[in-house]
């Protein structure tokens, strides 16, 4: 019968029909689908927590986790192993900071031109074509850093400079970020009231006066948490350190010298045969278990920024 | 002349310690200038890196391109090197993971938008969802090596290309709920309400009318996410795609390459012959997505004219 009742439904679709008992039962079927949709985001971050959790405890039941947060010497696969997460936070840290410094101020400065002096038409052509470099993969810009940056640099500014480094790693990282400071920044910028840019105006001041004295100032929490997320993403961005920075694991502030990040020692160890269990294999969970703590927070924090502006005005 | 008595006149009268008023508008329309050029230089900087990094790679990669390049298997000369197994790897990657992530993804989206009611466990999975945008790829590749390959290995088949697709699937999945879910925001409420004042179900006026209305704006984010799994590398090479493969996949279950994986192979490798290869592999990497997103504009712009 029922059956019968879904011809007829299909045969004659758009006519309406009264089969209730058969429709109500489809509407709770289909929620309930679409539901358990919704909740494979919740179930995968279950699945993140739980396998870090799970696994980065197998390493503290070899490790001792005061070395792992004090001990200045990470040599995990060596017969002598170590065990210092300091030593590629720190990397991680350089690499970082240098991409920040390349990404903060271009990408401020971009998104002040962008809202306040490009044509509307000239934004809707810049803005798409900043957001490709946001989608260039990132293994293409690990090579561009290594095949290019490097010798480039090697050849004018710094001839001391080692083939792996964390300099050319970090300045493409930091062109790889410009479009999401920029493109977070200028939502701030452009959400200021016009009001503020016009009362500026009135007392006299020029178009860069307003600019960097009233709205960039009135924005300051939108860029904040743009910074903070470009900062998250550096953290983890793994194929150009893994390609262009080297993956000696060594203490320095050097950047003409190679260093090795978070990101780059799990992809080191992935990429040999380390067996399933053994202490090497558990060590890249205990790393991305700090990795997804540090990012977790600061995208937090960001969200909180965000959230911040978006009440302001 | 009369500008400089301005500004002392008003230097005088300006209050202890605060700004200064200066009128002095010759220095500060100079400094106006400069500014403007600053920002626009500043704009600047991400294009011509933009323009210099693919004008390196073609000039790196395109003599080396050739069709014995896309249909050789990999080896250890550099010149017979080829990318066969690997385009083929990243294609079944491709298809898998539209096939798990698209229905999952428009399906949350439509539950959270149309469906659940505003509560706390709601608030919980949009926050949840943001956040998941924000976890490093590679952290992903962590939870893809834990479940599917470790605890679900009988069922993945270990380091398969089943593995790699739920993995990468769970990679895009918060991007395509976003975008459909801004997708179904746009639609005014007017359509939902005509459609319950005819009698329809809610089901029926989403499957009608709302997501024929947000197909075009999900197309298009759902698109551009799956081109961003084409590109990644880190949780492919933590889920253990292989760098060395010597037969064409074909099913899910067996080992794989996939081009961003053997471009990082070949990166590694000392032999400058090996660099050109992998400068031939990121042309080819670049040629798919640059096609993947071709194809998101052009269903956009058709499906915007018809609307």
């Amino acid at each position: 019968m029922a059956v019968d009742a879904e011809h007829t439904q299909s045969s004659e679709a758009g006519l309406w029909h009264r089969d209730s008992r058969s429709r109500h039962f489809r509407e709770r079927a289909v929620k309930i689908v679409l539901a358990a949709c919704a909740y494979a985001s919740v179930l995968t971050t279950f699945g993140i927590v739980f396998v870090l959790i799970f696994e980065t405890m197998a390493f503290f039941r070899e490790v001792s986790i005061v070395e792992f947060f004090t001990s200045t010497r990470w040599a995990a696969s060596f017969a002598n192993p170590s065990f210092g997460i300091i030593v590629l936070a720190a990397g991680t840290l350089l690499t970082t900071a240098i991409a920040i410094a390349v990404a903060l101020p271009v990408g401020l400065l971009a998104a002040i031109f962008l809202s306040e002096y490009a044509s509307p038409r000239l934004r809707r052509w810049l803005k798409p074509a900043l957001e490709i470099l946001a989608g260039v993969p990132t293994i293409v810009y690990g090579y561009f850093a290594l095949t290019f940056v490097t010798p480039l640099l090697r050849a004018t500014i710094f001839p001391e400079m080692a083939i792996f480094n964390a300099l050319s790693a970090g300045l493409v990282m930091g062109v790889m970020i410009i479009p999401t400071i920029a493109s977070v920044s200028e939502d701030a910028i452009y959400a200021v009231p016009r009001s503020l840019r016009e009362g500026a105006y009135a007392l006299g001041a020029t178009k860069r006066e307003t600019a960097t004295r009233v709205v960039v100032p009135a924005a300051l929490s939108g860029i904040v948490a743009a910074t903070i997320l470009g900062i998250s993403r550096a953290i983890g961005e793994t194929m150009i350190v893994a390609v262009a920075a080297g993956n000696l694991a060594q203490l320095t502030a050097n950047p003409l010298q190679p260093v090795q990040t978070m990101t780059a020692f799990i992809v080191q160890v992935a990429s040999g045969d380390t067996a399933t269990g053994t202490t090497v294999y558990n060590t890249i969970f205990a790393v991305g278990s700090t990795l997804f703590v540090m990012t977790l927070i600061l995208n937090i924090i960001s969200y909180m920024f965000v959230r911040r502006f978006r009440e302001a005005y | 002349m009369a500008t400089k008595s301005g500004t002392q006149t008003t230097r005088k009268g300006g209050p202890e310690g605060g700004p200064v008023f200066e009128s002095s508008t010759s220095m500060r329309h100079a400094l106006d200038w400069v500014f403007a050029v600053l920002v626009f230089a500043a704009t600047m900087v991400g294009l011509v890196v933009l323009v210099v990094l693919l004008v390196d790679i073609a000039r790196d990669g395109l003599p080396r391109l050739s069709w014995d390049f896309l249909t050789s298997f990999a080896s250890v000369f550099p010149e017979s090197s080829g990318i066969y197994p690997a385009l083929l790897g990243s294609l079944w990657l491709l298809a898998l993971t539209a096939i798990i992530s698209v229905p999952l993804g428009i399906g949350a989206a439509i539950y959270l938008e149309e469906y659940a009611p505003d509560n706390w466990l709601t608030r919980l999975i949009e926050v949840n969802i943001s956040n998941l945008a924000g976890v490093p790829s590679i952290i992903y590749g962590l939870l893809g090596l834990g479940i599917f390959v470790n605890l679900l290995g009988d069922i993945t088949g270990g380091q398969s290309i089943l593995s790699g697709a739920l993995t990468l699937s769970l990679l895009i999945l918060p991007v395509i709920i976003i975008a459909t879910r801004e997708a179904l925001r746009t639609i005014p409420g007017a359509v939902r309400e005509g459609g319950y004042a005819l009698g329809a179900t809610r089901w029926e006026v989403i499957k009608s009318h709302l997501l024929p209305m947000a197909l075009p704006g999900a197309l298009t984010g759902t698109i551009l996410a799956l081109s961003r799994a084409i590109g990644e590398t880190a949780p492919l090479i933590v889920v253990g795609a292989a760098t060395y493969i010597t037969f064409a996949p074909d099913s899910p279950l067996t080992a794989y390459s996939a081009l961003p994986i053997q471009i990082y192979s070949w990166v590694s490798q000392p032999q400058p012959g090996f660099q050109t290869a992998a400068a031939a592999g990121i042309v080819v990497l670049m040629a798919v997505l640059l096609l993947t997103n071709s194809i998101a504009i052009w269903l956009r712009n058709r499906y915007q004219r018809r609307a």
